[in-house]
């Protein structure tokens, strides 16, 4: 049936690309991926699986497409490496179309199911290699590849110029002063606390977030400060195209950036992929066991304001409210105690979901799908049903989303069933909620 | 063909046994640090907290979501892993070789050990034809390693009960437990060797480095 419905997605990045696949190209590629840059990991897992399917469970792709054996983790491995190490690498150009579209749209690389195998198998990391054939091939959907250029060519991910990046905070900055004329948005400032960066659609299209951090970071009288080079932008998606030479190059700019403007620490907006490529994949990419600078997560940030009480809420919000914890900050840094308590401070009626922590379903936005771009929205719709259901019974009206795949993707998401929900960001709630000293406000 | 299978078989399968898993461990760690971002992320505490997760019936939140599975998964282990080792037969055999021996489980209970650990394989065998998730994963290789995984139980049991020719039941018997020790290193049964080691790696990335939980 599903297959009759779901049409054959055109996609130029897949149906162009493979075209000028030969069977050496393809050999040769599959070959240096799999024996030249992976070892103990691939191999290991790959002989370890029992295919027990036990996996299966854990995933939202599976679980909303009605158990579809194809969704299951393990079942997109076998469609995809088992084969790969069984050929050689003697596949076909269509094969390696149907590969990029498994690892690229219908897995987030969110994690989910190696808490589900009982071996603690990283399916999202095998489905990464996957993902790395692709990109070596040139096989990448064309949205996505898009992202990966505009990274490579600005540094950022959305194509956003020097002069457009130090208009847009200037032009916030002035936003904020309507609001808090002592506001500001420091740029260049070196020796500064705190390092303030984004990812590059807040610029783009999500300007006002700015003007709210500049308020929230005055009433906490923070110490901070903006590059106004390239470096700024946190964001990653080379690392979800499996370009990893271009994942390297941005995240060491990054952290240059910071370096150069000698601050303590660095504090980012509310995004999850930005947090993992920052402070896992790209320092191992770079060599480095860990960052070089501390990096705190918004949410580790707000947390920290609220319960040292540098912002007070002044009155709490009053509709009823759930939150989505993001892959790769709750399970990718275990925030999910300190998001708790974020909500209980600012929210009189916090409905949590069920499951949570680290056991929240994805939001299938994230791990670069989202950035897959429109030919590939309505199967993302599909593979997220149960997180609609899974909002649906929480009852609440509101959903607060800390990273902004979760928050796109929600929104997506809500759209699409009918659920009426609207989506926030944490620090939309604080705008509306926070005590803004009356010392400040002249 | 029954001498040999008592004599030098026995040999035969227990030093492939040992040097194969020896061999498979030696590469492991060979190619974990080819694979440079491996070592450097494990911890003790939090692979050790992780293991335990999983090794503890209804540990994991998997677990609890399926509590047939989960039991009889841990039936079919710990029968298949303690009753070689203490099963009267096999001690005897020992004694008669080697003059060692060791405390042995009465009869009566190998006996209903064996039979969990027929039944557990009959159980993931009817779940491989029955269950379209697994099936779609399963290829005749997974059947073939259940029937070797469970032919030396099958037999036991057989030659236990005397059924069919006892000296043609206990060489198959034998012949099919050589093949069950040789075939570890080198199928997917050597998770056995690696479970530690992936679940210690895995938990020490959430626990550790993630600071979050694997189970
Ligand atoms: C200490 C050692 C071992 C550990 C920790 C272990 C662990 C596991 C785990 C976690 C599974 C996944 C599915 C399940 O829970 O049933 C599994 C499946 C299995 N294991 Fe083991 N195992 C061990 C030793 C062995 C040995 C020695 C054998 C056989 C010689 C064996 C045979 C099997 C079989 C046949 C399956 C079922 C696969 C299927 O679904 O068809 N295991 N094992
Ligand atoms: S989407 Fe998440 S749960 Fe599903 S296969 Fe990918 S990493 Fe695993
Ligand atoms: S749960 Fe683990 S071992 Fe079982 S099929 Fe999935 S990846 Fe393989």
């Amino acid at each position: 049936m599903e297959e009759l419905v779901e049409k054959k997605v055109v996609d130029a990045g897949l149906d162009e690309t493979i075209k000028k696949l030969t069977p050496q190209r393809i050999k040769e590629v599959v070959n240096r991926v799999l024996t030249r840059e992976n070892a103990a990991r691939l191999q290991v897992y790959l002989d370890t699986c029992v295919h027990c399917g036990l996996c299966a469970e854990a995933c939202h792709t599976y679980l909303s497409r009605d158990n579809d054996p194809r969704f299951s983790p393990v079942g997109k491995v076998k469609e995809t490496l088992w084969e790969l190490v069984k050929r050689k690498g003697n596949v076909e150009p269509e094969f390696i179309r149907n590969m990029a579209r498994i690892a690229f749209t219908e897995c987030g690389v969110c994690r989910r199911c190696s808490m589900y195998c009982p071996f603690g198998i990283d399916i999202a990391y095998l489905l990464l290699v996957v993902r790395r054939i692709c990109s070596l091939l040139g096989v990448v959907p064309q949205y996505l590849q898009d992202t990966t250029n505009s990274h490579a060519a600005t540094s950022n991910q959305m194509w956003v110029n020097q002069d457009e990046w130090i208009d847009t905070l200037q032009w916030q900055e002035e936003e904020a002063q309507f609001e808090l004329p002592s506001a500001r948005i420091p740029l260049e400032k070196e020796g500064a606390d705190v390092m303030y960066s984004v990812i590059a659609p807040e610029p783009k299209i999500l300007a006002q977030l700015l003007a709210n951090m500049a308020i929230i970071f005055k009433v906490a009288g923070e110490d901070w400060t903006m590059p106004a080079t390239d470096g700024w932008d946190n964001s990653n998606m080379a690392m979800y195209s499996g370009d990893f030479e271009i994942m390297g190059r941005v995240e060491k700019l990054h952290w240059e950036t910071a370096a150069r403007l000698k601050v303590k620490k660095i504090v980012m907006g509310e995004c999850g992929h930005a947090f993992r490529g920052a402070v896992y994949d790209g320092p191992r990419w770079l060599g480095w066991q860990f960052p070089p600078i501390p990096m705190v997560h918004a949410i580790e940030y707000y947390y920290d304001i609220l319960s040292t009480g540098k912002i007070k809420i002044k009155e709490k919000y009053k509709e009823p409210i759930t939150v989505q914890d993001p892959c790769n900050t709750v399970r990718g840094r275990g925030l999910g105690d300190k998001l708790r308590y974020i909500m209980n401070t600012i929210c009189e009626d916090f409905r949590d979901m069920e499951p949570r922590f680290e056991h929240n379903y994805c939001c299938m936005a994230g791990g670069g799908t989202i950035n897959c771009g429109p030919p590939w929205k309505r199967s993302r719709m599909v593979s997220n049903k149960v997180k609609a259901e899974q909002l649906k019974e929480t009852g609440a009206h509101v959903v607060c989303t800390p990273c902004h795949n979760c928050h796109s993707g929600i929104e997506d998401i809500i759209g699409h069933y009918n659920l009426g929900l609207h989506v926030k960001f944490i620090s939309e709630l604080l705008i509306e909620t926070m005590e803004i000293p009356e010392e400040l406000k002249v | 063909m029954y001498e040999f299978a008592r004599g030098p078989l026995v040999w035969i399968a227990f030093i492939v046994f040992f040097l194969g898993l020896f061999y498979r461990l030696v590469m492991m760690i060979i190619q974990s640090r080819k694979d440079k971002v491996v070592l450097p992320y494990i911890k003790m505490k939090e692979g050790i907290n992780s293991i335990a997760h999983w090794v503890i019936p209804f540990g994991s939140r998997n677990m609890r979501l399926r509590p047939a599975f989960t039991i009889i998964s841990f039936l079919f282990h710990i029968c298949l892993l303690i009753t070689p080792v203490f099963v009267l037969g096999h001690i005897v055999l020992f004694q008669q070789s080697w003059g060692i021996s060791w405390w042995h489980i009465p009869e009566q209970i190998t006996n209903i050990m064996t039979m969990i650990v027929v039944v557990g394989g009959l159980f993931f065998f009817l779940r491989r034809i029955g269950d379209p998730t697994v099936r779609f994963v399963t290829s005749w290789s997974d059947f073939v390693l259940l029937i070797i995984v469970l032919a030396p139980f099958i037999t036991g049991l057989m030659a236990y009960y005397q059924a069919f020719d006892y000296r043609t039941v206990i060489t198959i018997h034998m012949i099919s437990g050589a093949l069950w020790l040789m075939v570890i290193p080198f199928t997917r049964i050597v998770h056995m060797l690696f479970f530690p080691f992936t679940r210690a790696y895995m938990g020490s990335e959430f626990g550790y480095v993630r600071n979050a939980k694997d189970w």
